[in-house]
């Protein structure tokens, strides 16, 4: 089997409101995949969906070969969830929910644990009411890595934590991605750490998934920001094809180039003599804002009610 | 700004967040002493009839109860009847109110929110007194019009209004304190209602035995205030200076503490969970626990002390017809004695409910707070995940009625030196409620499967039955109304035959109950906010 997830058209509407319209998502096993979209975007409802716990309108969802609803039980012995919004019982310790949580998947491996534990700096005796946010984060990411699991699904795991701590998870998930057969599901609004993690990516807006591919790919579709310092006047350089926001100034052009037109504008700027170039690949953040600028536009999009 | 800045606008928000909540409240607390007046007039028209049943109550068991009765009079008689009820309850609403206000928005952090405002350091617990003062001076004001509408007389009508608001303020500043000590808004609930409970026990056991120990419960004073019988205003000094301490303990601690920090220490708990916390029901067992223990200490106290009144019905001569019929119909044909136990059990059984919904709604807190999303995550099934909550409320409940029983019969048959005999009997009458508390049980699963906003519900039919089978016989409601609840089908034992019968209907009702709410649990979206 090749895909651990497959969504396809999946809609879930909560009263007025359409959180998932038409979603497809394709999660390869073995790779660690971006999904990537602003708040209310319909990522944790996907998620929810993934688990068994919300029941989706219509569209279909496969989770490692099964039925996320009907093999709920069967299917959550294989995969660990991190929720977005961690809340721990107040009376129970941090430890306590990690074995816990850990026992009811049918074991923890503790020597990982405790180096978990070691390696995200939580003291574990404390109760579930006496813990930060971040903290809450921490022992809800011990409690799914120390499990000896096929599938990670991670709903906004960082948030709340440091940015120390937001570097030793990156570590644990790239050790996760050694260890084989790992499939990592990670749900993020963070730019970086989806372009430092993540194999393949989906981007979803209002329920729906607007880009996916690998990271290559989408640059593909994006656009370099040139500064080229020219020997002679840039003329014509605005006529071309996928030339973008030419700026001039004392012989420095600023632009913005489509990947797919760069070889013919490169071209054309050596017969006029390049004296200095500088060339900034498209970060993830401008291609997420450019999609979410374009849906913005989009004045069928900007009337509905977004969750 | 100073440090009360910001208390008018906080007052306001309270008074908006609790505008139903309180009215509802108020108005029950208020209504209650003019019914029980109104019905105590038609009931006992001249003076012989309050001769009569009024020495029927100097008994010790129904001393215990409801205090000693100060006045042969209407005014006397509804003091006696509803004045403990009034002030237990008139005490749960102003520590939940005081509580709710203060440690409940610091525990969530909404209170950190509003702190960073320009909002003075006493504000927030200003404002939560004031608003319970406001509820409890609504309360005073009404209960006195209330009763000089039906006609009693001026000085104790206001002295029984003063009597309930005075000791609300009481348990307002009682809550204040514990409030600041706790990290835990239920725990500080928790602590303030120990008290509350404590002041009870010591009046029920001062107004039997040694008076001085009446003297220390606020409920007590409460009575000894003696509307009606040659009011004496000077015990109101006794609350306002009572409260008055409690309130600048509170306004200490407030100063000198952070945000969100208690007084009592914070416990470290286990570095690794003990090898049993590996099921639902492990983690259940924790989650309830606590409130199982309290339950069972309290009702093994209230068994043994009603166990032990019951011995001193039999001393009663020739009794008031028809207080003797009140009696009956409220619990059984065979024996004052028995009749008062079965009325007893009765109570009990309510009282006993009151956990059952307590603890079936704890399934519905999980789901509210987010916390079962990450179990369901694991193998564990809803249903199961379900079921390990509801062992509590159902099989809670039986050990609940089953100690309460047992310590009735240890406290009554050690007073009749039949200890073997009695055990045995009120095991039986405490048991035969256990029915009728599931069907509540089953009624909150349903709510929780088919409308979880909604599932708060469950407490409205417990009140509602409540009410219905307290005051329906005394009001003359129709059979049929009363029938609807399920605690007027429970055979009233000791006494009367035991059918079976009704306990499996309610049986079936209760499990018809529960399958329609797992079944609308197992279908629907978890968690729903």
């Amino acid at each position: 089997m090749t895909e651990a997830i497959h969504v396809d058209a999946l809609v879930k509407t909560f009263g007025p409101t359409r959180a998932l319209d038409g979603l497809d998502l394709s999660v390869r096993t073995g790779e660690v995949h971006g999904f990537l979209g602003p708040n209310g975007a319909g990522k944790s409802t996907t998620i929810r969906i993934l688990l068994g716990l919300l029941r989706a309108d219509s569209g279909s969802a496969r989770l490692l070969g099964g039925d996320p609803r009907h093999d709920a039980t069967e299917l959550h012995r294989r995969l660990a969830y991190v929720p977005g919004d961690v809340t721990l019982w107040p009376n129970l310790s941090g430890s306590e929910v990690i074995d816990l949580l850990g026992r009811l998947r049918g074991g923890l491996n503790t020597k990982r644990r405790d180096e978990l534990l070691e390696r995200f700096d939580l003291d574990p005796r404390k109760k579930g009411r006496a813990y930060s946010k971040g903290n809450r984060q921490k022992v809800a990411l011990v409690a799914a890595l120390a499990s000896d699991v096929d599938l990670l699904i991670l709903d906004e795991p960082t948030s709340g934590l440091d940015p120390l701590m937001e570097e030793v998870f990156r570590q644990v998930i790239r050790e996760e991605q050694q260890r084989d057969g790992r499939t990592v599901l990670l749900s993020s609004h963070i730019l970086a750490e989806v372009e430092a993690l993540c194999d393949r990516i989906t981007i979803i807006r209002d329920g729906r998934a607007v880009e996916t591919g690998t990271l290559a790919d989408m640059r593909h579709l994006t656009r370099t920001s040139i500064v080229v310092g020219l020997a002679g006047p840039a003329t014509g350089l605005d006529t071309l094809p996928g030339v973008h926001d030419v700026q001039i100034h004392n012989g420095t052009v600023r632009f913005d180039v489509d990947t797919a037109a760069l070889d013919a504008v490169l071209r054309q700027l050596t017969t006029v003599g390049i004296l200095s170039l500088t060339s900034q690949p498209p970060t993830l953040e401008e291609l997420f804002l450019r999609h979410y600028d374009r849906t913005q536009a989009d004045g069928e999009h900007q009337t509905r009610v977004t969750r | 700004m100073n440090s009360l800045t910001g208390t008018r606008a906080l007052a306001r928000l309270a008074l908006r967040l609790d505008r139903v909540r309180l009215t509802v409240w108020v108005l029950g607390l208020a209504v209650m002493p003019m019914g029980t007046a109104a019905n105590y007039l038609s009931l006992y028209p001249t003076e012989a009839d309050l001769r009569a049943v009024s020495a029927v109550l100097a008994n010790p068991s129904l001393v215990a109860l409801s205090g000693p009765l100060f006045g042969v009079s209407i005014g006397g008689l509804t003091v006696w009847k509803i004045g403990v009820t009034e002030f237990i309850l008139v005490g749960l609403m102003s520590l939940l109110t005081v509580v709710r206000h203060t440690r409940t928005e610091e525990e969530t952090g909404r209170l950190e929110l509003i702190g960073a405002t320009v909002v003075g350091r006493y504000a927030p617990l200003t404002a939560a007194l004031l608003v319970t003062a406001l509820a409890n001076l609504a309360i005073a004001v009404l209960i006195t019009l209330g009763l000089l509408a039906t006609g009693l007389p001026a000085g104790g009508s206001l002295a029984l209004g003063l009597a309930t608001g005075l000791v609300g303020m009481l348990f307002a500043a009682v809550a204040a304190a514990s409030a600041q000590l706790t990290q835990s808004a239920r725990a500080a609930s928790g602590l303030a209602g120990a008290v509350l409970g404590g002041t009870y026990l010591l009046r029920a056991v001062g107004d039997t035995g040694p008076i001085w120990l009446s003297w220390l419960s606020p409920t007590g004073w409460a009575l000894h205030l003696r509307p009606y019988a040659g009011e004496r205003w000077w015990v109101a000094g006794l609350f306002i200076g009572i409260a008055a301490v409690f309130a600048i303990v509170a306004y200490r601690l407030v100063a000198h503490r952070d945000v969100g920090a208690g007084q009592l220490p914070q416990r470290l708990g286990p570095a690794e969970a003990s090898p049993a916390l590996r099921s639902p029901l492990a983690l259940a067992w924790r989650l309830h626990r606590g409130l199982l223990l309290s339950w069972t200490i309290g009702l093994a106290l209230t068994g043994a002390v009603m166990g032990g009144a019951a011995a001193g019905i039999g001393d009663l001569q020739s009794p008031n017809q028809q207080l003797t019929d009140i009696l009956t119909r409220m619990g059984g044909s065979n024996g004052l004695t028995d009749a008062f136990l079965a009325a007893i059990f009765g109570i009990t059984g309510m009282v006993a409910a009151a956990y059952t919904v307590q603890a079936t709604l704890r399934l519905r807190q999980e789901e509210s707070s987010g916390r079962v999303e990450a179990l369901l995550a694991t193998p564990v099934g809803r249903l199961r995940w379900a079921a390990s909550h509801l062992v509590f409320a159902l099989l809670g409940t039986a050990l609940l009625l089953a100690v309460a029983g047992v310590a009735g019969g240890l406290g009554y048959g050690v007073q009749i030196h039949d200890v073997g005999g009695q055990i045995g009997r009120l095991l039986g009458a405490a048991l035969v409620q256990l029915p009728a508390t599931w069907v509540l049980a089953g009624f909150g699963t349903a709510l929780i499967g088919l409308a979880p906003r909604f599932s708060a519900l469950a407490w409205a039919a417990l009140i509602v039955s409540v009410l219905l089978v307290e005051l329906g016989a005394l009001f003359g409601l129709s059979e049929w109304i009363v029938d609807a609840t399920p605690f007027a089908h429970v055979p009233k034992l000791p006494g009367s035959a035991f059918t079976v019968t009704p306990m499996l209907w309610l049986t079936a009702i209760a499990l018809a109950l529960g399958a329609v709410g797992l079944a609308g649990l197992h279908r629907r979206d978890v968690p729903v906010a």
